[in-house]
């Protein structure tokens, strides 16, 4: 198969003007013409605004936990009762099951079979998939840039070892990979160094989700950088007697901006989804902290007693992830109009 | 050519190698504490924790614990901990199921993503283009697990029209069989749809600008002609190779999802199982012959690509 990347080729930056146009837009940098692209797409603005709506709602949570609904995400309400309608009604009803959507203040979409509010772990919930999504995605990026660029800048022996390393990682399906590495980490943690993670905390699925992406970006990237550093430009420095660090840091890595910007907000997507199956399975977000995967999990097990409590958390993840991915491909196509970026799978 | 498969078998021996270590490397080193109170289980008890010290090697040297962790596994000797199960015998049992899940749901994804990549290529731009688009879209956006359990509970529980989870084995009663299985296979789909049409889609329309097919445009071809015997064969290349890729990551461990929420009793639901429990031989277990199954079927499609187009052999 043609996994060799040698031959994969992204426009340079600077060679886009003058085949997107005409004298008319003489001047514009590739970075003007990218947002003027991306702002004509509205379908990809009307997205990036649902995303940037649900991230300040999710933001908002204790806000709204002590003004609206007036407790926190971690109160049970089990004996608890609501007033509907001028009617009392239990929160969890004797033979344990929870309220619906109200509609009102207090527990708006409806109750958990421990009587805390849905609404309010919702968001809170929120939090922690966008906190150890966008984490996982920042740590991935960083990891691949640093490894792709080296592989693909010194070749040879290093790029041997580097390039194997990944096939190895790859091999293994994603979520059985990260499954894996949550079940090993969560019962007796991990140390790097002097620094100690517990198996309970937010750095174990941040972590392992990072890991376990870094191949497909790491690729794309290597290929990338193997094509600059054949270019005219980097040879002009080279020249001109600047030594690796100088070429890397102000010729090669400023290149990557734009494979880099149109990865990041699919990588972002892609986090969320693992996050949620390995919250589902168990090894993500430990309870009681909510997270949009555990929630799902616990409604799913619970299903019977009220499908709420599954389509709600549902619905709020993948309303997540569809504006991430509509706004991913529109970054795309603005910045990669032929599509020559590709997440390696 | 068999120059070509005996170096790509050679390669596929020394990743087989990499990935066991790695995996040895996941369950015995990379965590902090005790490895022998994490292959125990949720409950050890004092006099277990010392036999399996014992026999896993934890006090001796690295490679010594390698050795002895890949001799349990390929030896049919590793045992579950907390369930005392045999971890082999119990995957070779659930695979069956596991297969028939694969299977069903690569064709019917596979077929679903023609049709849907070719439709909307072309349609390219209409209304029915970017409604599709958007409905691939959100199949990409779904987790399995959530749009699983949902048609479980409604199709299923609430109205009734399928089975809600189970299995029923061919043998038995090949209708219910099918019917036991035509939820999973279309939850599993979802996913795989939305990306292979969207991969298809941009496909057709890249080789429709293509010399060869406007050669064959020239040369007198009917439209429908071009498009089948030029266009969307050499479209399809690259939905194949992923279809080899993505069908071996399903078997490899892939489905677990789909099997825990509609209760297929597979390898992946054991997986799942055992992940609950935190019981850590059946995972490493299933981890390594997953990871294994795919590098397999990479090397296979890889030596079948050969054979069918030279070029590769050459690079």
């Amino acid at each position: 198969m043609a996994r060799d990347q040698a031959d994969f080729a992204l426009e340079v930056p600077a060679a886009i003007p003058a085949k997107a146009g005409g004298a008319s837009i003489a001047g514009a940098g590739p970075w003007r013409l990218a947002l003027r692209r991306l702002k004509r797409n509205k379908t990809a603005l009307v997205f990036a605004a649902l995303f940037v709506v649900l991230v300040g709602m999710c933001l908002a949570a204790p806000l709204y936990a002590d003004h609206v609904a007036h407790t926190d995400p971690y109160k049970n309400h089990l004996t608890d009762k609501i007033v509907i309608d001028g009617k009392k009604t239990d929160v969890v009803s004797l033979d344990g099951v929870p309220i619906g959507p109200t509609w009102q203040g207090e527990f708006f979409l409806g109750a958990d079979t421990n009587g805390r509010d849905t609404a309010v772990r919702l968001l809170y919930g929120g939090r922690n998939s966008l906190l150890i999504g966008v984490s996982a995605a920042l740590i991935t990026t960083l990891l691949s840039v640093i490894v792709g660029a080296i592989a693909g800048y010194f070749r040879g022996f290093t790029d041997t070892v580097l390039s194997r390393a990944l096939d190895v990682i790859w091999a293994f399906p994603v979520l059985l990979l990260g499954v894996a590495l949550g079940t090993a980490l969560t019962i007796s943690g991990l140390d790097i160094g002097p620094i100690h993670v517990s198996g309970e905390s937010k750095w174990v699925p941040i972590l392992i989700i990072a890991v376990v992406y870094v191949p497909y970006m790491a690729r794309p990237i290597r290929g990338q950088v193997l094509s600059l550093r054949e270019k005219e430009f980097v040879e002009a420095s080279r020249a001109q007697g600047a030594g690796h660090f100088r070429i890397m840091f102000s010729e090669i890595l400023p290149n990557l901006s734009s494979i880099v910007i149109v990865f990041f907000p699919l990588m972002v997507a892609n986090a969320i989804l693992l996050e949620a199956a390995l919250g589902f399975l168990g090894v993500g977000v430990k309870p009681p902290e909510p997270s949009w995967g555990t929630m799902i999990g616990d409604g799913v097990d619970r299903i019977l007693s009220g499908p709420h409590l599954a389509i709600v958390p549902g619905a709020m993840l993948v309303l997540t992830v569809l504006a991430l991915n509509v706004f991913g491909d529109g970054v795309r196509d603005a910045f990669d109009p032929r599509s020559k970026i590709q997440l390696e799978r | 050519m068999a120059r070509f498969a005996v170096r790509r078998i050679g390669q596929m021996l020394v990743v087989l190698f990499a990935v066991s270590v790695l995996t040895f490397l996941i369950f015995n080193v990379i965590p902090g504490g005790d490895p022998a109170l994490r292959m125990a289980g949720k409950q050890p008890d004092p006099g277990q924790l010392e036999v399996i010290r014992e026999e896993w090697g934890f006090d001796e040297p690295v490679y010594v614990q390698y050795y002895e962790t890949m001799k349990k596994v390929f030896t049919g000797e590793l045992i579950s901990y907390s369930t005392q199960q045999d971890v082999m015998d119990e995957i070779w049992s659930r695979a069956p199921r596991t297969f028939a899940l694969a299977l069903g749901a690569a064709i019917l994804w596979m077929l679903f993503s023609i049709a849907l990549g070719v439709f909307t290529a072309i349609r390219a731009g209409q209304f029915s283009d970017r409604f599709l688009t958007v409905l691939a879209l959100i199949g990409i956006s779904m987790p399995v697990f959530w749009i699983g359990a949902l048609m479980n509970y409604y199709i299923g529980f609430k109205w009734g029209i399928l089975p809600n989870g189970g299995y029923v084995e061919f043998t038995d009663d090949p209708w219910e069989w099918f019917k036991h299985l035509l939820m999973p296979w279309t939850a599993l789909s979802i996913l795989f749809i939305g990306v292979y049409s969207r991969i298809l889609r941009s496909n057709v329309l890249d080789t429709m600008n293509d010399d060869y097919v406007r050669t064959a445009r020239a040369k007198g071809l009917s439209e429908r002609q071009v498009f089948r015997r030029h266009v969307l064969r050499n479209s399809l290349i690259p939905i194949v190779t992923l279809w080899g890729l993505d069908f071996g990551a399903v078997l490899g461990g892939g489905a677990i999802l789909t099997e825990t929420v509609f209760d297929l009793q597979g390898v992946g639901q054991y997986a799942a199982e055992s992940v609950d429990q935190l019981d850590v031989p059946p995972v490493l277990a299933i981890t390594l012959f997953g990871a294994f199954f795919i590098v397999l079927l990479n090397t296979v499609v890889d030596i079948m690509y050969a054979a069918l187009d030279p070029r590769i052999r050459l690079n």
